[in-house]
């Protein structure tokens, strides 16, 4: 049987070849739900901003169905929505997406999960991708949501992005150090 | 609810590079200190991006053809099969790669190493796989180049591959690597991947079945993708 390809940094120099136009903006004209935008600063252990790091998220639709073959829940799909999007962060070490409130999608015992986005974050310095997930929090499911609940109490809030004044919500990334973001194994 | 999703296989020990390597300085600031949380894969982590042939244009996959002329160097052939640890094709998996040009120099603002940019090179390149997980590229061999590490540090020549596959777990990024290449032992970023199979699973074969005639060297790289667990997953 075949083994494994190991991952490899993705390095600095990826812009000319992963970086697609309208990459962070998911939403196309139509698409139902509540537009959002979710944005923030990716920092390093010494609190300096990661200005070279590729962010990827991938979402449920606003029924909370995925774009794929695998999800075959009997729930709408959106033809303007396929709930991916990628984006650099800038010199700042910010990255913003336009996208909708993802809708609520069960996990594989039928147990409720909040409604929630996954992130991938790949950078220089980073060998294996991390991987976290952006909740919200105005939702009341973030209390009995099944995996917040196994993540340590004291450190849930990294995982929950804040609605600010102005309607956006603010998710910031710390790779290493005080407030680090929880990162899954999955 | 019905679905059809399995729980994707978790790696083995010793394939995918420590977060803390030393030897790699821009570890030190980035890697995580507290233990990664383990999580049972729901629907979220096993549904993924879907590309379609529609968004691949005609040279998307000749890097050689992208300009007006000719890029400079030795024009090679890198082509695999995208399979997954049960030995099983990914069909229509999005490839996407990156390389310098033939002098170690990429297309790129920060990129400041003082060799040529090839005005007829780009170094980026996309395809999707076809029925039975295949892939095919057509470029020029990169070059080695300096970089800040350590004293007199030299990355060897290498292709940087972005792979999605079949669910959001089988998500690659990687870099393909050359036969020989006498930097590979002093590369602290190859030498990441702790066991020594699977960092040699990197390198690249000289394949003459892939060699064509009067034109190209021809380079060989599977890419193995993680597979699904055993019993499916019935909700």
């Amino acid at each position: 049987m075949p083994t494994l390809t190991p991952f490899q940094t993705i390095g600095p120099f990826f812009h000319h070849a992963l970086v697609f136009k309208g990459g962070e903006t998911l939403i196309g004209e139509g698409t139902s739900g509540q537009r959002i935008v979710i944005e923030g600063t990716v920092r390093d252990g010494a609190g300096a901003p990661v200005s070279e790091a590729l962010v990827e998220i991938w979402q449920a639709n606003a029924a909370g169905r995925y774009n794929h073959p695998g999800d075959v829940q009997d729930r709408p799909l959106d033809a303007t929505f396929d709930g991916f999007g990628r984006t650099p962060t800038d010199e700042a070490g910010r990255f913003a997406f336009a996208t909708i409130k993802p809708g609520s999608v069960p996990d594989l015992s039928g147990r409720t999960q909040s409604p929630h986005v996954l992130v991938s974050i790949l950078a220089r310095g980073i060998l294996t991708r991390l991987v976290t997930r952006i909740y919200f929090d105005d939702e009341p499911a973030n209390d009995t949501d099944p995996i917040l609940a196994i993540v340590p109490a004291e450190r849930r809030p990294t995982l929950v992005a804040r609605r600010e004044a102005d309607g956006r919500y603010r998710f910031d990334i710390r790779l290493q150090g005080e407030n680090e973001t929880v990162f899954f194994d999955v | 609810m019905a679905t059809t999703v399995k729980a994707s296989r978790r790696p083995p020990e010793g394939v995918h590079p420590l977060p803390d390597t030393p030897a790699y300085r821009s570890t030190e600031l980035r890697h995580p200190k507290q233990p990664l949380v383990v999580i049972a894969h729901t629907l979220s982590e096993l549904t993924g991006p879907v590309f379609g042939y529609g968004k691949i244009g005609p040279v998307d996959n000749d890097l050689t053809r992208q300009h007006a002329g000719d890029p400079l160097g030795e024009r090679i052939v890198v082509a695999g099969r995208v399979l997954d640890e049960d030995g099983r094709p990914v069909p229509h998996a999005l490839v996407e790669i990156w390389q310098t040009n033939a002098a170690g120099r990429y297309r790129h603002r920060i990129d400041t190493h003082p060799a040529p940019v090839d005005p007829n090179f780009t170094g980026a390149g996309r395809t999707v796989t076809d029925d039975e997980g295949r892939y095919r590229f057509v470029t020029i061999k990169p070059g080695a180049y300096p970089w800040h590490n350590h004293p007199n540090a030299w990355r060897p020549a290498h292709v940087h591959f972005s792979l999605f596959g079949q669910n959001f777990t089988t998500r690659l990024v990687t870099q393909m690597y050359f036969p020989g290449d006498p930097l590979l032992p002093l590369d602290p970023i190859f030498n990441s991947v702790p066991d020594s199979r699977a960092r040699q699973r990197l390198v690249s074969s000289f394949d003459l079945d892939l060699t064509e005639a009067g034109w190209a060297l021809g380079f060989k790289f599977d890419i193995v993708l993680r597979g699904s667990d055993a019993t499916p997953v019935e909700v």
